[in-house]
């Protein structure tokens, strides 16, 4: 039993915890309804960690995701201004710009090998940069409801957290594709001598990563709304969340189940931190002190095993 | 610097100088960017070779230049410091808050400071070697917590510093700012620590190759804390110069310069490699003053400041996307 | 709205309340319902009863000039006598700005620039921006200072940590106008600003008071603590409940996100079942609000905003209960015109004070304006501008 028990994520049970506590402190919250609620708030976020947890993996990090939301909610709003008739063609228009700034971030990491840290740094620069460049400085035109809709509406918004989860799953632990890509961040050297196709493996990475924020932008976008600073510091918190759910930085282990209870977590946290009517800033320290333990966690279990 | 110079394993200069390599192409982009600034400065009419401007553009690096001389020894030892916003803050609303105006207070005021510095230097350092956390999750969640801190306990500039520690922001020696000489001297003491101390050999050791570094019987955990600490301390030096000029210090003070990851960028820029083991400190400095010439030449033409944060993301990736492609040459 | 705030949310900073060292000992957590009531006492450092005592007659108070050119209007006016600055064009006038950093600014500085296309006699308009940082203005307000400006306008970042900066550029005898925020020294030549935070913070509560039963629950949403303007505007609105009996059950951060704001919103909902009145301290995330109740099928309660064109238009097409106080725009028209009227040597008021539009049901139309950015500003006085509406992203 216990065997089995190790190999489950330490991350749930902490949401376990988390989540039984905000329901002693507020029993409404265990409404459906509520529920439901809580996990469209937190579609975002879920999305966006699944898509990092797939570079992470690969032994690379995706610092421009954040900025790529905040670019595709301007550019959805720009391009369609609030025309219901062109929902998917900008849908499409975004699939295009994720897929394209993941493969820049993935060839100039691999080919020009140039750390993903500074890559993706330089990446959100350029993003921010550019959107706002070509917009002349804050967002303009408007989102219509159709195009909201997928994130405003809850039933939309967690079907489409399910279906990305469910991919994110098969993918990582299902398909050949996952295999390779937690045996290239295992263990670079001996995965590239063994075949593994080192720099492919990163390039669509970084192409998920991608998508990823699309999916979370055109949810926030529903959910939120237009505004200038959409994505800001999503990219952060997406990394402290695949942290939170027992992966390593630098490759080679993660979970899917346990990135998005690492998102979910997180989320509750803050929930109950709100709930429990703590100062809002002492709420960054307990985040911080807690990604802390859970990577000392996971290192400590890592070190156990070998 | 804990253990003796006959204990280790002293490389050969020539093998040295080829793994730490040089900062001279770093020099020369620089010295392209400024004849280029002066060129364009000069078609405009702008007057750019003054001595006012030359000040003014040193006055501008000193901030960012103390952060990452600190960010430049941690990246050499193969770590990294996302905190290093938040220590100057840290240290800014200390230094305020122990002076509240008092001439007397000034020598106390900067001790806090660069005490908290060394604190939170050390507790970056032991969260990554005793805790074994990765030093972007390390840096992270301490930068978090000290954030939270900060903000719960301030909302706005905290303290004052008397009118004579002003001097250090606003006043000249000989024609140069105080605070250029104080850079100045902050880039020697680093320089001599990492070029002609064990400490130094350890650090490229331990970024190099923290495992042939242990082998050899360098104590890389200890070499770890120490690089940490050092960074911590340039950037809480940082901070009480910001707090001398900018009157008091604030919570806001070290982010909003987004001194984290620019600093980050000037090390990388400076030619260090961000694996660690491989980078020279003037490298660093070059980069910065890079940087605030850039940032010159974009007033000059009153570049649209979306277009600016553009020219930095590529500037920072070509520049690494070089340096790259060089190393991989050789 | 100044660049602080701006910058502040970029970085997702300045998120929360205070506790311990800079607030009386015992201070209750501002997010919890005791606190409203038990430090009902404006004990904050940002309370300054003079000020608000003439803020509040300001308001009352009607400016001189042409009603229908607001940015020309001043109230109760010190007239600075500026002969000594006077000379002949073309001028070169340089402006230090904060930031770009929202989309206030944004409007801002294009209206700006085409009130300086309005002035034949400047011949060189240089702007330098500092990105949300002190340290870069105070170095570009000294780069300006050898640029031979003819005038300098400057929009401080923060008050405090500018003024020595102003300072310098004063005594280098250039004349030098100041607008938005302050600076701690009399200086300048004029300082221009609207009436100030504790007018919209009264204005606003006391309409939102006035709708609500006596006891309603509001619910009060702030950017961040410790921007001046915004400590002003809900010590004022506090003060203004306290005073109508009304029952403020949270005071809470939303760092300007609008997922923030919406999740609060409904947080708070499932807390209290119903809210009688949502307070805000911006207009920026009022949209995000009102959404937030419409997606809870809840009635929108009576609340407020800024000028920013999305909720104008919402607040028209479904008839909601609001009102806007402002913080117009049109002040950076007047800080040129400033300028300008300095080196002409004609007298400009030593404090320029702004009237503040407020805007209700009755003019709410005249500021909808069709086919503008959702982030526009209608109080930017621009409508009769040359480029209007293209230049500011309209149709």
């Amino acid at each position: 039993m216990t065997g089995a028990l190790r190999r489950v994520p330490a991350i749930w049970l902490v949401l376990l915890i988390v989540t039984a506590v905000i329901i002693w402190r507020n029993p409404s919250f265990a409404e459906p309804l509520s529920l439901l609620t809580f996990l469209k708030r937190s579609a975002p976020l879920i999305v966006l960690t699944a898509g990092q947890l797939f570079v992470i993996v690969t032994g690379e990090f995706d610092l421009s995701a954040g900025a790529l939301i905040t670019a595709c909610v301007v550019v959805a709003a720009k391009v369609s201004a609030g025309d219901p008739a062109l929902t998917w063609p900008v849908i499409g228009l975004l699939a295009l710009l994720g897929a394209g700034v993941g493969l820049v971030n993935g060839l100039v990491t691999t080919l020009l090998r140039v750390p993903s840290f500074i890559t993706t740094l330089g990446m959100m620069l350029v993003l921010n940069g550019a959107v706002f460049l070509w917009t002349g400085g804050s967002p303009t035109g408007s989102l219509a409801p159709e195009f909201r809709q997928y994130g405003r509406e809850t039933g939309y918004a967690v079907a489409v957290t399910a279906v990305v989860v469910a991919v994110a799953w098969l993918l990582l632990h299902r398909s050949r594709f996952g295999h390779l890509a937690l045996a290239t961040g295992g263990g670079t050297r001996a995965a590239a001598l063994s075949g593994v196709p080192v720099a492919r493996m990163r390039i669509i990475a970084f192409v998920i990563s991608g998508l990823s924020a699309v999916v979370a932008a055109i949810l926030l976008a529903g959910f939120a709304g237009l505004s200038k600073e959409a994505g800001a510091g999503y990219e952060f918190q997406a990394i402290s969340a695949v942290v939170l759910g027992g992966a390593v930085l630098g490759g080679g282990r993660g979970t899917a189940g346990g990135a998005v209870a690492g998102a979910l977590t997180l989320q509750c946290l803050f929930t109950l931190l709100n709930l429990l009517g703590l100062e809002k800033p002492l709420r960054d320290t307990v985040q911080g002190v807690l990604i802390i333990l859970a990577a000392a966690f996971a290192a400590y279990r890592l070190r156990k095993e070998q | 610097m804990n253990a003796s110079p006959a204990d280790l394993p002293l490389p050969r200069t020539s093998l040295r100088r080829r793994a730490e390599g040089t900062s001279l192409p770093v020099w020369l982009v620089f010295a392209l960017v400024f004849v280029v600034a002066w060129v364009a400065a000069g078609t405009r009419g702008g007057d750019f070779g003054t001595a006012d401007n030359l000040r003014n553009i040193a006055l501008r690096s000193v901030a960012l230049g103390l952060v990452a001389v600190g960010q430049t020894v941690v990246v050499l030892a193969g770590s990294l410091d996302l905190s290093v916003a938040y220590v100057v803050s840290l240290s800014a609303v200390a230094c305020s808050v122990v002076m509240t105006g008092q001439t007397g207070l000034i020598v106390p005021g900067v001790l806090t400071a660069l005490l908290l510095g060394v604190a939170v230097g050390l507790a970056n350092g032991l969260v990554i070697t005793r805790l074994k956390v990765n030093p972007f999750i390390a840096t992270l969640g301490v930068s978090l917590v000290l954030r939270g801190l900060l903000n719960a306990t301030f909302d706005n500039f905290a303290g004052a510093v008397p009118e004579e520690f002003q001097a250090l922001g606003y006043d000249l020696v000989a024609g140069i700012p105080v605070s250029v000489v104080m850079l100045v001297a902050v880039v020697a003491v680093t320089w001599f620590l990492l070029h002609r101390t064990p400490f130094g050999h350890h650090l490229y050791a331990v970024g190099g190759d923290p495992e042939s570094a242990r082998m050899s019987g360098i104590r890389s955990g200890r070499v770890l804390v120490f690089a940490h600490v050092l960074c911590a301390l340039c950037s809480a030096a940082s901070g009480v110069f910001l707090a001398s000029r900018l009157g008091a210090g604030a919570p806001w003070v070290g982010p909003d310069g987004g001194y984290d990851l620019e600093s980050i960028a000037a090390v990388v820029l400076g030619g260090t490699a961000l694996t660690g083991g491989r980078g020279r400190l003037l490298g660093t400095v070059a980069a910065v003053l890079i940087l605030a010439v850039v940032d010159s030449v974009f007033n000059q033409f009153q570049a649209d400041p979306f277009l600016r944060t553009l020219v930095r993301g590529l500037i920072i990736v070509g520049a690494v996307a070089l340096y790259a492609y060089r190393g991989g040459r050789r | 709205m100044p660049n602080r705030l701006a910058a502040s949310l970029a970085v997702a900073v300045l998120s929360l309340t205070a506790c311990s060292s800079t607030r009386p000992a015992g201070g209750p957590p501002a997010s919890s319902a005791a606190a409203m009531t038990a430090s009902a006492q404006p004990a904050s450092q940002f309370f300054d009863q003079a000020a608000y005592d003439k803020q509040l007659a300001w308001r009352k108070s009607t400016p001189t000039g042409d009603p229908s050119k607001p940015w020309l209007q001043t109230i109760e006016p010190q007239m600075a006598d500026t002969a000594k600055f006077k000379k002949p064009g073309p001028w070169h006038v340089c402006f230090s700005n904060a930031g770009v950093g929202n989309p206030w600014r944004v409007t801002g500085l294009t209206t700006m620039k085409e009130e300086v296309k309005l002035h034949k006699e400047i011949g060189e308009f240089t702007v330098v921006d500092a990105e949300g940082k002190d340290d870069k203005q105070i170095s570009d307000i000294s780069d300006l200072l050898g640029k031979k400006c003819d005038a300098l306008i400057i929009s401080p970042n923060t008050t405090a940590a500018l003024t020595p900066a102003v300072e310098k550029a004063c005594q280098s005898g250039v004349p030098v106008v100041v607008f938005d925020r302050g600076v701690t020294t009399d200086c300048p030549v004029s300082f221009v600003h609207p009436i100030g935070g504790y007018a919209f913070g009264t204005d606003s509560a006391e309409f939102i008071a006035s709708k609500i039963p006596k006891g309603g629950k509001v619910l009060a949403l702030r950017i961040l603590p410790g921007v001046d303007v915004l400590e002003n505007r809900w010590e004022a609105a506090r003060l203004a409940f306290q005073k109508a009996g009304a029952n403020v059950v949270g005071a809470e951060f939303t760092d300007g996100d609008p997922a923030k704001v919406k999740t609060i919103v409904s947080d708070y909902l499932q807390r209290f079942g119903d809210l009688d009145g949502v307070w805000m301290d911006a207009g920026a995330t009022t949209v995000a609000a009102i959404e937030a109740f419409q997606d809870a099928g809840k009635p929108v309660p009576p609340i407020n905003g800024e000028d920013q064109q999305d909720f104008l238009a919402l607040w028209q097409k479904d008839k909601l209960t609001a009102m806007a106080a402002t913080y117009p725009v049109y002040q950076w028209r007047t800080a040129v015109i400033a300028a300008t009227d300095i080196l002409s040597g004609r007298q400009v008021p030593k404090e320029w004070v702004l009237p503040e539009p407020v805007i209700t049901e009755q003019n709410l139309a005249q500021y909808v304006t069709p086919n503008m950015p959702p982030l526009f500003y209608p109080t930017c006085g621009c409508q009769d501008m040359p480029g209007f509406p293209q230049t500011w992203g309209g149709k």
